[in-house]
């Protein structure tokens, strides 16, 4: 146990990190899934060929690959962000195509009839997905959207691998000092568990909170 | 329903006009695919003038309904609405469509609103009206269609009957200028159906421009200044309802109301 409270300091800043990169993440993730899926339903054709482009490439692509890349080769042509900032950049990008999928998944719930009223009332294309479409379409896919958002919240550990000091990094650090990998690991994944469960439940109320009345 | 002692519910600012065509139609074509659904259609609608159309199922009567407010688009003709050709897509197009009202079978109503925010959202988005002005404006609407105790409900917690009202006062909350009804009463239970058409009754008297699709004879000869018939994708009848059930000139028409009045 010491191992652990000797560097809690060291631990803490690590966890705060995670959270922030989390918390950044998602947001940025969410907004561009909002985006994607919009452009996959637009009526333009070469809105919907970029949107779907999007998704494969970056489905397809694994993640760690991505962050690899994004750190190393975009300094060689003259771009160069703070490590956090890249780690955030590429992990959003990333799940914000998982996100763009389940949201259209939720699109995909909403009658057509409900659409169709929308412009019969006149409000543009954009005004009847923010109005009508996204506040039903979202609704139906909180839990898978909550998912996503935990498994983003596990995949801020790879930005380890470009140096950003997070959780499975501070963990990582601690270990190489106090050489007892059992025990700091198993207290990192504690901390990733209670993370999730706490998106778990958040997920779980809003639910429950924005449930449409049926 | 005596229009004399109605409040004016369509709230039009003008007088009516029984000359002015407000809806023009001119060798409308429409095809899905293969499939040529409306044949060189033709149909002048007066401001003030309420339009039954009826016709067996596959005849097109949906589709010219939806091609008027573009939810489905024209494959060749010219329409107009208040002497406005229909502009193609965006803004303008926008426009134009809180000008036409629809009102659904399936009622379409936003399932995540209550009723009142139902109505208020084309005023307030649309034609840019003051949150509390919109408020008032549709708490009135409700009043006028017997629903204003459901305001605060959602769709899914009104009968079928309420609905459509409600329906019914989304459209009338943008104040257009034609209103055009699908079935409005298709979907409902028969107890359900009478207060609809009551309120369309209404509508018709205080002058309200309106093409319904509907069956219902009864609306048509208390409502209706002509009845359209359509078959096979044309217009092949138009006469005032009570020669067109009386005596339809066409065999097809006699055929369809044969079948209609059997059950
Ligand atoms: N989106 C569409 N794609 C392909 N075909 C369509 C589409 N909408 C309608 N049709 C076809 O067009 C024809 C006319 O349909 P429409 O719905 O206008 O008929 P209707 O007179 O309203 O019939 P009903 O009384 O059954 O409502 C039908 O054959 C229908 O199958
Ligand atoms: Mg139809």
């Amino acid at each position: 146990m010491d191992a652990l409270t000797a560097h809690l300091s060291v631990l803490g800043h690590g966890l705060v990190t995670t959270v922030q990169l989390t918390v950044v993440t998602t947001i940025g993730a969410m907004l561009l899934g909002i985006v994607v899926a919009t452009l996959r339903i637009s009526p333009v054709p070469l809105l919907r060929t970029i949107g779907t482009l999007y998704v494969e490439v970056l489905q397809n692509l694994p993640l760690l690959a991505l962050l690899v890349l994004f750190v190393f080769a975009l300094p060689q042509i003259g771009i160069q962000f703070p490590l956090f900032t890249s780690a955030a950049i590429v992990i959003a990008a990333y799940q914000g195509a998982y996100l763009a999928e389940a949201i259209r998944a939720g699109i995909n719930t909403v009658g057509k009839g409900q659409a169709e009223a929308a412009r019969a009332i006149g409000l543009t294309f954009s005004q009847s997905l923010r109005y009508v479409i996204l506040p039903q379409g979202l609704r139906a896919v909180i839990q898978p959207i909550g998912n996503i958002c935990i498994a983003l919240l596990m995949n801020t550990s790879l930005a380890a691998a470009v140096g950003v000091v997070e959780l499975t990094q501070a963990a990582n650090n601690v270990n190489l000092v106090e050489a007892q990998p059992i025990l700091i690991f198993t207290g990192a994944g504690l901390a990733y568990m209670l993370l999730a469960l706490i998106i778990g439940q958040f997920t779980g109320l809003l639910e429950r909170r924005l449930a449409i009345v049926r | 329903m005596a229009p004399t002692t109605a409040p004016d519910l369509v709230g039009r600012a003008w007088s009516p006009q029984p000359d002015r065509p407000m809806v023009t139609v001119h060798g409308l074509h429409k095809r899905f695919g293969p499939l040529h659904v409306l044949k060189d259609v033709d149909l002048t609608v007066a401001a003030g003038e309420v339009v039954v159309v009826v016709g067996p199922s596959g005849s097109g009567k949906s589709t010219l309904c939806r091609c008027l407010n573009r939810l489905e688009v024209a494959s060749a003709g010219r329409i107009e609405i208040d002497g406005e050709p229909l502009p193609a897509e965006g803004r303008q197009l926008a426009r134009l469509r809180a000008d036409v009202g629809m009102v659904f079978q399936s009622f379409n109503l936003f399932g995540h609103r209550t009723i009142l925010d139902n109505i208020t959202l084309g005023p307030v988005k649309v034609r840019r009206i003051g949150r509390a002005e919109a408020r008032k404006q549709a708490m009135a609407l409700l009043d006028r269609v017997g629903i204003a105790d459901k305001a605060d409900r959602y769709p899914a917690q009104l009968s079928g009957g309420q609905q459509q009202r409600a329906a019914i006062a989304r459209a009338l909350a943008m104040r257009p200028k034609v209103l055009l009804f699908d079935e409005p009463t298709s979907a409902l239970d028969p107890e359900m159906v009478n207060e609809v058409l009551d309120v369309m009754v209404s509508l018709a008297a205080e002058g309200m421009t309106m093409i319904v699709v509907t069956h219902e004879m009864g609306f048509a000869r208390r409502a209706a200044d002509r009845v359209v018939f359509m078959d096979d994708g044309r217009i092949v009848e138009t006469a005032p309802p009570d020669e067109f059930f009386a005596a339809p000139r066409t065999e097809r028409a006699r055929d369809f109301l044969s079948k209609i009045l059997q059950h």
